[in-house]
């Protein structure tokens, strides 16, 4: 590979009328495109000289076919000068700060000096228009200024006073021009310009340079019609008026006509170079559609920079809805048959290899179904010649495979792909998969793979891609694959890990003691792939049973010793250990759940405390096999008994009702006391407050205590019998606030963390009384959502909602510019060797990456050393 | 006026110090870089002043890091380019 070069400087300069001629191969001055028999016309725009896109002839230029040949540039003489937009700033800046009649630069060589700097030390600034008084005499001449206005998009006028009245007197492009000439070159240094490479007077157009057929080709609709592309468009009206404002002016027409047709010809390169300037009503397409013209190439998204240079679509992708298939290893992705039938794989032909290809060539483009093996669309030859694979030339192609020859072979299980989901955010949402090719449409996924994606499966869609090369093939395994990245390099935990449906079955299976005969036993792990079953934990009546501990710990590796609290844990004062009465206290003892209850901090996504054990004790591979089993073993577990919620499991008895309308009375007997301690001017204001706010924070505290009263009520009459309190506790989705709001009280809506108090005439709405306090009138919501919302509650209900929505939008947008900056910003970083933050020059950013040196990935959430790990596994004991 | 602030003496400004020519030679040699890739700071940043450092100078920022405890750090000290 060449070794980067410095570079040492850029030069930026305008193109000169004499550089635009010599350059141009041709002078165009005809507007037509092609005659009636489909060829160009000679000096139209498409001669022949300014390159070929059709295919058969040949450049006149250059000689070459149409898929050789650049493509040369062309000119059209103006008929009278125009202005280029791209320049209007620079032309007002250098009408601003020179003489009108000299050229000189209004300040004397002193003033000058002051801003740029002496001769040998020029750190200052350049001149710019405030250094120029407005108006003033010119040092150098002695001349008045005069004051210069600019319209947009191009019009320059100088302010005459006449008669005690100000006259704007309009500056013609050539007028214009005559004074940028008049600039001497000693004068434009200090201005930043340098006169070698940018005249002033180059700003304003004589000759227009016609850009190759090849960068605006036309294109032949269905009908055989012929469609220009936009640009061609824009300079046939160039020519169109250039042409008619020539004849006018040799016929000698009248001043007020030439002005118009300057004027059009000006809009007309205006529009050319930019159709989306200020003040200057876009050129439009007879469809009506705005043209896309020069700089709209360039711009936005989809523009040359963003969208074809930095950005660019790609050979060997697809693209289709995800679903979820449990049954599938995390390693894996579900890809239909008609995607793996399209996606190929080049397979160079070797003595090796060559039986098992011409096999592949004989199956054919078309693989009936998931089984059958896989075929191959085309063939290459050495030379490079593809044959396509068709039904009747199967066999004979594969006869005329030899070595050195390509099979495009098609997708097949266990190839190596790229699996992707947009918004790109973290290396993890771009990870290697392993082909499974399926029936169906959508790709599918393991659940447990959804977290480092953001994934979920309401209409998401994912890309995959294939890599084409050895190499790649190899990085792709080696680095990216699911197995390598289940610890992220964010906190160095791992992301990858059961969700919802995994945490809440591994609960049910895990929890309490429950025993299972053989057959349930071996029901629940069939796909887990155990070799054999431990010895039956009890025998009963000759019966064999199996502790739901003992079908965990079956999937554990054996040499696992940790001790830790499970989601469910309470945080009581004095823990209990192994005697938690909600079996909270999680101990695993040689590869044996002793105690304690699975759920999400042993297996979740970025918590999985077991995960991360396990790749710390017995690597990554042995981690994604747990995750297989675990998921597997889970989804086994939480169908074995099913798990529903439906509107009833919302439901509480007549007592509970009973209370929670006490609590809620009491509550707005609290408000309604404190309300009143206020308006007797009796409230006691906290430091740093006024009244107002303390009563404010007063009633927001009571209120929020007796929506969780509520809670607490709802909670202890649905036990874990309730799968929405089963959910809860186990981490799986949701929280105990979500069941208070449903089964409870929804509470106080809030907007920017206060009681609503917004609304008309000193009321949040007209169902209350002027200057209410009460806790109803602010938006506390009594009622639950099982129970159903009033008017004016659900009204509340409403602008807390919206509220939530809003800052959602704004932070979403907000993070991803944020993002783009710093991704633009350190992109090229990277660790040398010597473990110094490098720029791609050498130049050091941190000198020990993150001042430790430590990979985040395999640190211990954050410390460079698990030291409570390490001792708690060897002496099998809680630290 | 009577005391002015001596940034250093500041919580949370890190120790700064002027190295040596041979501290500054044998920190190049160890990195394999010029002066030009090391990072940067103005002749007139408040601690660099204090410590009375010139343009050319090579300082050491000893800094308490979160991370690793302590942390060194090597900058070199440029004229601040005349807005």
């Amino acid at each position: 590979m060449p070794s980067p070069k410095r570079i040492g400087q850029i030069e930026f300069g305008l193109l000169s009328p004499k550089e635009i001629r010599e350059m141009s191969v041709r002078k165009i001055i005809w507007a037509d495109t092609y005659d009636d028999d489909g060829f160009p016309y000679p000096q139209g725009l498409m001669d022949l000289n300014l390159g070929v896109i059709d295919p058969g002839l040949r450049c006149k230029t250059c000689d070459q076919k149409a898929s050789e040949c650049p493509g040369h540039f062309g000119h059209i003489e103006l008929a009278k000068p125009v202005i280029h937009v791209g320049y209007t700033r620079l032309i007002r800046k250098l009408l601003r700060v020179t003489c009108r009649s000299c050229g000189r630069v209004l300040l004397s060589p002193e003033e000058i000096e002051k801003v740029v700097g002496t001769e040998d030390d020029q750190t200052g600034d350049l001149l710019s228009e405030k250094d120029v008084k407005k108006e003033r005499i010119c040092p150098h001449c002695g001349d008045q200024q005069l004051k210069i206005n600019f319209e947009k998009p191009t019009t320059f006028s100088e302010v005459v006073v006449e008669d005690g009245k100000k006259v704007e007197h309009k500056l013609t492009p050539a007028d214009i021009r005559s004074r940028m000439e008049k600039i001497p070159n000693e004068d434009l240094t200090p201005l930043g310009i340098n006169p070698d490479v940018a005249r002033p007077e180059w700003t304003i157009l004589t000759v227009l340079p016609v850009p190759p057929v090849t960068m605006r080709p036309s294109i032949i609709l269905e009908n055989g019609q012929r469609s220009e592309d936009d640009l061609t468009h824009k300079l046939v009206d160039i020519i169109r008026i250039n042409q008619r404002f020539k004849e006018n002016q040799d016929a000698g027409a009248p001043q007020l006509i030439i002005e118009d047709l300057w004027e059009l010809l000006q809009y007309h390169v205006t529009t050319y170079m930019d159709n989306e300037v200020a003040g200057c009503p876009p050129a439009r397409h007879r469809s009506g559609r705005p043209l896309k013209t020069l700089s709209q190439r360039l711009k936005g998204k989809d523009g040359r920079f963003r969208g074809s240079l930095s950005g660019k679509r790609v050979n060997f992708s697809s693209r289709t809805v995800i679903s979820p298939d449990p049954n599938l290893s995390v390693r894996q992705v579900g890809v239909p048959r008609a995607v793996a039938n399209e996606m190929t794989i080049p397979v160079r032909v070797t003595i090796h290899n060559i039986e098992e290809l011409k096999q592949i060539a004989r199956n054919g483009p078309n693989r009936q179904d998931v089984n059958s093996p896989c075929g191959a669309n085309y063939v290459i030859r050495p030379d490079a010649r593809r044959l396509r694979l068709a039904e009747g030339n199967l066999d004979t192609v594969a006869d005329m495979i030899e070595p050195t020859w390509t099979v495009e072979r098609h997708l097949r299980d266990g190839d190596v792909v790229l699996f992707n989901r947009q918004p790109s955010l973290h290396r993890m949402s771009i990870m290697a998969h392993r082909v499974k090719v399926m029936e169906g449409k959508t790709f599918r996924l393991n659940p447990a793979v959804c977290p480092p994606y953001n994934a979920d499966f309401d209409g998401d869609e994912m890309n995959m891609h294939v890599p084409q090369t050895e190499e790649a093939r190899a990085e792709a395994t080696i680095l990216i694959s699911v197995q390598e990245n289940i610890l992220s390099p964010r906190f160095g935990g791992p992301i990858i890990g059961g969700i919802h449906d995994h945490v809440s079955g591994i609960f049910m299976l895990t929890h309490d003691t429950r025993w299972f005969k053989k057959e349930e036993a071996l029901y629940l792990l069939r796909y887990s792939g155990i070799e054999r079953m431990p010895a039956p934990g009890k025998v009963e009546n000759g019966v064999e049973y199996w502790s739901n501990k003992q079908v965990f710990s079956t999937i554990l590796p054996v040499h696992l010793n940790m001790v830790f609290k499970a989601s469910s844990c309470a945080n009581c004062d004095v823990c209990k250990k192994e005697l938690c009465e909600r079996d909270a206290y999680v101990r695993i003892f040689d590869g044996i759940l002793e105690s304690g209850t699975i759920d999400k901090k042993a297996i979740g996504a970025f918590d999985g405390q077991i995960v991360n054990r396990i790749i710390r004790q017995e690597g990554m591979s042995r981690a994604t096999d747990f995750i297989d089993d675990m998921t597997k073993l889970s989804i086994r577990a939480i169908m074995f008994d099913g798990f529903s919620f439906g509107i009833d499991d919302e439901d509480l008895s007549k007592t509970e009702y009973g209370q929670i309308e006490e609590i809620l009375k009491n509550a707005a007997l609290d408000v309604d006391r404190r309300i009143k301690v206020y308006e007797d001017g009796q409230l006691e204001p906290m430091p740093g407050r006024t009244v107002e706010e303390t009563l404010e924070m007063q009633i927001m505290q009571v209120l929020g205590k007796a929506r969780d009263l509520t809670g607490q009520i709802a909670g202890q009459h649905l036990g874990l019998g309730n799968s929405a309190v089963l959910m809860a506790v186990s981490g799986a989705r949701g929280s105990m606030l979500n069941l208070t709001q449903m089964a409870g009280c929804i509470g106080q809506q809030s907007v920017r963390g206060e009681r609503i108090v917004r609304g008309y005439d000193d009321r949040t709405l007209p169902h209350f009384r002027k200057g209410e306090r009460g806790s109803d009138a602010h938006g506390f919501i009594q009622h639950s959502y099982k129970g159903g919302l009033n008017p004016t509650e659900f009204f509340f209900h409403a602008i807390g909602g919206r509220e939530g929505l809003v800052d959602t939008a704004v932070r979403t947008s907000q993070s991803g510019y944020l993002q783009r900056r710093l991704i633009n910003a350190l992109q090229d970083l990277k660790v040398a060797y010597d473990g110094t933050v490098r720029t791609t020059g050498g130049r050091i950013i941190q000198f020990e990456y993150g001042e430790d040196g430590t990979d985040p990935t395999r640190s211990a959430f954050g410390d460079p050393v698990d030291v409570k790990g390490i001792v708690e596994s060897i002496i099998k004991e809680a630290v | 006026m009577s005391t002015k602030l001596n940034v250093l003496k500041h919580d949370m400004v890190p120790d700064h110090e002027i190295m040596s020519e041979e501290e500054v030679s044998a920190l190049l040699t160890t990195y394999n870089i010029t002066t030009e890739q090391l990072p940067k700071v103005f002749h007139d940043d408040p601690a660099v002043k204090s410590i009375g450092a010139e343009a050319d100078n090579v300082i050491r920022i000893i800094r308490v890091s979160h991370t690793a405890g302590r942390a060194e750090s090597y900058r070199l000290v440029v004229k601040r380019p005349k807005k």
